[in-house]
């Protein structure tokens, strides 16, 4: 019962927003229909477009390569991450040297590196990941980093009272904790490796969904815009639906995940 | 420092047992450097015998540096003097002889049951076949014989005991050093988890220093209540022997006319400690938590 209701409101609240949209685009009581249409299109089109673009062939291909730039941009940031993390978690001397850098390095917008990536690695899917990895980067690092820093002293000192040498305390304790923290921000990771190829892919490309969506906008094609904006929604979603299952596998140990009792 | 204790308590202990203690503490004194640059004294001048198949407590108030000593015996912390000899040998880095069973939760929560105890085995060599089977055998001898397959948040705080239990077991060390470890458990609870310490410690008595703020409970466990004094710079004021028959059932035991004297005995040196330990504020929470 109360799931009906919370899904009706839901789909309520869209009837709503495209009601109004239609309303102020297709009727003159807010100015001129064309001039407004020019502007905002109207739902009925971008729909119309998305749903043509979405059985036609052609988007899949630029699907595909967005999918490849955020998949590489987020495994070579994650190794990376993790990489750094431990080496930066276990030497404090590193760790307390490279520390300004690191904080100046990420305080950086990363899209004023786009046109560098362009320039060094040319218009390809790689600018895209060199993007995304510099995002990705960083939140891997900052959590693996938290998460090798923060093993609960009680759970290390037991471990090494069972006799652990170091290795085994990287394989039972430091990794495992560290890698509760990279999937805790694992939806974070992967939103920002898309960013950074769609990012990327808009400001200098020939493929993927920012160049689709930059194409449109650049002969003024609003409709094109916006089934751009919904096809990565849509996209995004899909994502997300994928990471929260592989989330839910990898972290069945923690409370609330999957409290089941047998 | 005057003692207190019972004058026939620290002669005996060591009559009947093998002439070298398990744990022989020796003026060992621990001192914390602290943040802001200031020290602290936890513990002065301890002195303090633990022959094999002693069961021996240490009682004191909150505070008292009870832990403190007890990590000194495991080798997690190292005093500033003093000596620590394990089996006669002066102990360098942890010691491998003893297991710890910690207060907190100390399981690794992203293991389960069965890999938790399994995963003691491991820096021994044994093969992951023979360690799967030892580790079922464990957790059956704690009464989780269905549960191998929980993760810890899945157990119940006395299951997650039961099972850290088996973990230190299983390695069957020769000291075997407790830290407060049915503390956080219901009064129930306690009471069958320490009937089931006793059950597996009476198999093969080893060497056991238990920490406990509970009195009673170190009776009804204990050959020997250590009484500390309250701290900083805490020492030993007393070490009582604990005659009661064995085996105990610990639950029954507290009605006992025995138990009253002894509990008499050993309180009246250690209200002195728990009074002044609240007199240097020490005891706030307690006495916030009467008021209220």
């Amino acid at each position: 019962m109360k799931r009906i209701k919370l899904l009706s409101l839901q789909v309520l609240v869209m009837l709503v927003f495209l009601g109004a949209w239609h309303v102020v685009t297709t009727t003159s009581l807010f100015g001129d229909v064309k001039t407004l249409q020019f502007f905002f299109s109207t739902p009925t089109a971008v729909l119309t477009r998305t749903f043509k673009q979405l059985t036609s062939g052609d988007i899949y291909w630029h699907l595909g390569i967005t999918l490849t730039e955020t998949v590489l941009a987020f495994v070579i940031g994650s190794l990376a991450g993790i990489l750094f993390g431990f080496a930066f978690a276990r030497r404090e001397l590193l760790s307390a040297v490279f520390d300004p850098y690191i904080k100046a390095a990420n305080a950086l917008p990363r899209v004023v590196l786009a046109p560098i990536f362009a320039l060094w690695f040319g218009l390809g899917i790689w600018s895209k990941v060199a993007l995304g990895f510099t995002l990705v980067f960083f939140i891997v690092f900052f959590n693996v980093y938290q998460g090798v820093r923060e093993v609960s002293p009680t759970i290390l000192a037991n471990a090494r009272m069972l006799g652990m040498n170091e290795r085994q305390l990287f394989k039972h304790v430091y990794w495992p904790s560290a890698l509760t923290w990279m999937f805790s921000s694992l939806h974070t990771s992967v939103g920002f490796a898309l960013v950074g190829a769609v990012v990327g892919e808009y400001l200098g490309s020939s493929a993927g969904l920012g160049y689709k969506i930059h194409e449109a906008e650049s002969v003024f094609d609003v409709t094109g815009v916006f089934s751009g904006m919904l096809i990565l929604a849509i996209f995004v979603i899909a994502i997300d639906a994928v990471v929260t299952l592989v989330e839910k596998r990898l972290l069945v140990w923690r409370p609330g995940q999957s409290a089941t009792t047998a | 420092m005057e003692l207190q204790g019972n004058p026939q308590a620290g002669a005996g202990a060591g009559a009947h047992a093998p002439a070298e203690p398990a744990v022989a503490l020796g003026g060992v004194d621990i001192t914390f450097h602290l943040a802001d640059g200031g020290r602290y004294q936890a513990v002065k001048g301890i002195d303090l015998n633990v022959f094999p198949g002693e069961f021996v407590s240490i009682v004191g108030p909150t505070g008292c540096g009870k832990s403190t000593l007890l990590n000194a015996a495991a080798g997690l912390l190292t005093p500033s003097t003093g000596r620590v000899d394990i089996f006669g040998k002066p102990l360098a880095g942890l010691n491998r002889r003893a297991g710890y069973l910690f207060q907190q939760d100390a399981l690794m929560p992203w293991k389960t049951a069965l890999e938790n105890v399994k995963v003691a085995l491991e820096p021994m060599g044994v093969s992951d076949k023979e360690a799967d089977q030892r580790a079922r055998e464990w957790l059956a001898r704690v009464g989780l014989r269905t549960f191998v397959d929980r993760y810890p948040h899945m157990l119940s705080g006395g299951q997650r005991k039961r099972v850290s239990l088996a973990q230190m077991l299983i390695r069957n060390p020769e000291i075997l050093l407790m830290d407060e470890p049915f503390g956080p458990l219901d009064a129930q609870t306690r009471q069958i988890m320490g009937n089931l310490l006793l059950d597996l410690w009476s198999r093969d008595r080893k060497a056991l220093m238990f920490v406990t703020h509970d009195l009673e409970e170190a009776i009804a466990l204990s050959d020997r209540v250590v009484v500390m004094s309250a701290g900083p710079a805490a020492g030993i004021v007393a070490d009582y022997k604990v005659t009661l028959p064995r085996p105990r059932d610990i639950a029954d035991i507290r009605l006992e006319k025995a138990f009253h004297e002894i509990h008499r005995d050993i309180w009246t040196s250690l209200k002195v400690e728990v009074q002044k330990a609240y007199a240097m504020g020490e005891g706030r929470e307690l006495v916030g938590g009467d008021v209220s």
